[in-house]
């Protein structure tokens, strides 16, 4: 069987609540980062609200609908970043979220397998029949990685962000399970 | 001129108004035992609901409403005899980007296809366009809601977004559209109307 954890570049890993706070305290602090990200307004919060945000998740445990990865490096073994599933069992779908928060690593190849990683754990792991995504319409890097991992652009809805003055788009894509199966076979696995 | 003295929450047949936790329950609680209606609103299982678990909703909705200050909620009466016939929603609202979801639905088989649908998405549109100054509307409609398509596509909506196969529902997938409105194309069917 495959290696569920383990892509070319990056591997999944759960990193202990102290180095997660540590780590997205500074990862906050990268504007263009969070806007990439996120639609929302940028934050900033203290180590220790963090902290306790990650102690609660832990204390809470695991839930059903939630999946949440961090990401090391292979090669140097360095915690990149991280990537969130979410799942709705009752229509067999998950959203996918991630972040690179240390920007050396940006435009390397990490993230398209990050996705790559994550599309392998929904269809061979979680069995589900769809994962979907959202991104603005102002990343076209993120746009040019999904769609080489064979996400289709599904339609954009029109000017719901407000950037700096000026609005954008923002993207939908998704893929189904057939399609990455059919790409598996491709690959010769 | 600005115009405060057409009512926000009135329409000719029709009134917006808050939740009345005595009488309403009962009423959304028939509602929930239709599940064509159930299927029609919400992607969620359908499931037949009590008045009292009906209560509890309500209680938890003004609950949210007090803390996230991201959703408007109405139910939706009839002038005549003040008769509860549906409920609407502004919800998910992006305060910093100017956007937010619409939710409406009509609860009974008999008030449907009598146009209580067309005031009351008036009413809500020019709540959320002229009153929260919203930027731009969204609504999410399974493929198989004609009823609701047809509705949006009157107010000038357009189907922006095709999640194929995202639903499961009668043992086989569905497409769910996302359809927008932005304020400019809102203001012109509105002044044609």
């Amino acid at each position: 069987m495959k290696d569920l954890f383990r892509g070319e570049l990056v591997r999944f890993t759960m990193e202990e609540p102290e180095t997660r706070s540590k780590a997205e305290a500074r990862w906050q602090r990268d504007s263009e980062l969070h806007r990439l990200a996120d639609s929302g307004p940028a934050q900033l919060n203290s180590e220790k609200t963090i902290k306790e945000w990650f102690e609660k998740q832990t204390e809470e445990g695991f839930k059903p609908e939630r999946y949440g990865f961090s990401v090391r490096t292979l090669a140097e073994d360095k915690y990149i970043g991280f990537l969130g599933i979410w799942v709705d069992l009752i229509h067999s779908e998950a959203w996918v979220g991630l972040g690179i928060g240390e920007r050396d690593f940006w435009s390397k190849g990490y993230g398209t397998d990050m996705m790559k990683l994550c599309m392998q754990y929904v269809f061979r792991e979680l069995g589900l029949q769809r994962l979907s995504l959202g991104l603005h319409e102002y990343n076209p890097r993120a746009l040019r990685s999904y769609e080489k991992c064979g996400f289709r652009l599904e339609g954009r809805t029109r000017q719901d962000l407000l950037r700096e003055g000026r609005r954008y788009d923002s993207l939908w894509m998704g893929i189904l399970r057939e399609e990455w199966l059919e790409m598996q076979k491709g690959d010769g696995k | 001129m600005l115009d405060i003295q057409t009512p926000l929450f009135e329409s000719p047949d029709l009134r917006l108004g808050p939740i009345d936790h005595e009488k309403d329950p009962e009423i959304e609680s028939k509602w929930t035992h239709d599940s064509e209606f159930m299927r029609l609103i919400d992607t969620s299982p359908a499931r037949p609901m009590s008045a009292a678990i009906v209560k509890k909703q309500y209680e938890k909705l003004e609950k949210q409403i007090e803390e996230n200050k991201n959703l408007y909620h109405f139910m939706i009466r009839t002038k005549a005899d003040d008769r509860l016939i549906g409920k609407a929603a502004i919800q998910w609202i992006e305060w910093s980007n100017g956007n937010a979801f619409l939710r409406i639905g009509i609860g009974s088989a008999e008030d449907r296809r009598k146009g209580y649908g067309t005031q009351a998405l008036g009413m809500l549109l020019r709540f959320a366009f002229a009153e929260l100054n919203l930027f731009r509307l969204s609504a999410i409609v399974p493929e198989y809601n004609e009823g609701a398509i047809a509705l949006l596509q009157k107010f000038g909506f357009t189907q922006e977004v095709c999640r194929r196969r995202a639903l499961e529902r009668d043992a086989r997938r569905w497409d769910l559209y996302v359809f927008g409105l932005l304020r400019d194309e809102w203001q012109i069917t509105a002044t044609k109307s």
